[in-house]
């Protein structure tokens, strides 16, 4: 994996999130607390920075800048799940060169920080059919829309939304969205499996 | 016996702070530390300030209590690199805080602690 690729990876991860702050926010009022649109525009430009002024040298290293930044600057509980993805990745990315390995433990992180398992509206949901689409060879912007798109179906029984109960469904999982554009600006950067 | 100590975690710099004003009237000695919201003070929580809170804790052994489900994960964060044996109870945010403290004062051991924590637990 090439660590320039990584790293272009995180800048337009970081644009799209900045671009789209307010509409992941909008999601989570619906939802949550209304948050992680500011919380994940802010983290991410923290990341910017740091890889910026420590310049990692190695995938595994942007991948632990990364995570550590996120958990430290974001407020939210996306600061742990998505920082503990990140971090996952780092140690995976240190023995092995496979996309789907590194993005698997990524998954793993998240499924253990947040005690959840695919189906309960969250971003898992995401992760999952991305991760099976990735090893099936056949993941495209579709697979990914289509999965952050199915979150409005179902019931949150986990995070915040899951106080609703039967009310949240038919609104997007924010955390689901915002894994979405950490897939799309993936495959934009040319991120893949070889 | 360990020195036992209490951290409480909330989203709300002014809940952590209250709940301390609350136990405080029953647990003049007690070793209490909380963090609350995040660095910027804003609703959230700190991955900083929780690690502080560790620190700054005169407990050997830390009872941590926190009221919604993201200050958990980041707790066991923070657990995952202190080196306190730390005790964390998904049980109601103030009445249980409010217990583990007035039973410390008392004296009570970590053992008669848990006992009257465990029909709090409410996540």
């Amino acid at each position: 994996m090439n660590v320039e690729a990584v790293k272009k990876w995180m800048i337009l991860f970081t644009e799209k999130v900045n671009q789209n702050k307010a509409y992941l926010s909008e999601l989570d009022r619906a939802i949550g607390d209304g948050d992680h649109g500011m919380n994940m525009a802010r983290g991410t430009t923290e990341v910017m920075a740091a890889l910026e002024a420590k310049n990692p040298a190695t995938v595994a290293d942007v991948f632990k800048l990364t995570g550590m930044t996120l958990v430290s600057k974001v407020g939210g509980a996306s600061g742990p799940l998505y920082g503990s993805a990140f971090i996952s990745m780092a140690k995976e990315a240190g023995t092995t060169d496979s996309l789907l390995a590194i993005l698997q433990a990524g998954l793993n992180g998240i499924e253990k920080r947040g005690q959840a398992v695919p189906g309960e509206k969250t971003m898992i949901d995401t992760w999952q059919p991305v991760i099976k689409a990735l090893a099936a060879g056949n993941l495209s912007e579709q697979t990914i829309a289509d999965a952050v798109a199915h979150t409005k179906e179902i019931k949150a029984t986990k995070g915040r939304a899951s106080y609703l109960g039967e009310r949240s469904i038919g609104h997007l999982d924010p955390g689901a969205v915002s894994s979405g554009y950490l897939f799309e600006t993936m495959l934009e950067a040319g991120v893949t499996n070889d | 016996m360990t020195k036992l100590g209490v951290v409480v975690v909330s989203h709300v710099p002014e809940i952590a702070a209250g709940v301390v004003k609350l136990m405080r009237e029953v647990a003049k000695d007690v070793a209490i530390t909380f963090s609350g919201g995040t660095d910027e003070n804003e609703i959230g929580t700190s991955f900083e300030k929780i690690q502080a809170a560790f620190e700054e804790n005169e407990g050997e052994t830390i009872l941590a209590f926190y009221d919604l489900g993201s200050a958990k994960m980041n707790l066991e964060m923070v657990m995952e690199l202190t080196e306190k044996e730390v005790r964390l109870y998904d049980t109601a945010f103030i009445e249980s805080s409010y217990t583990a403290v007035a039973l410390i004062q008392a004296g009570a051991d970590l053992a008669a602690i848990e006992e009257q924590l465990a029909p709090l637990k409410i996540k």
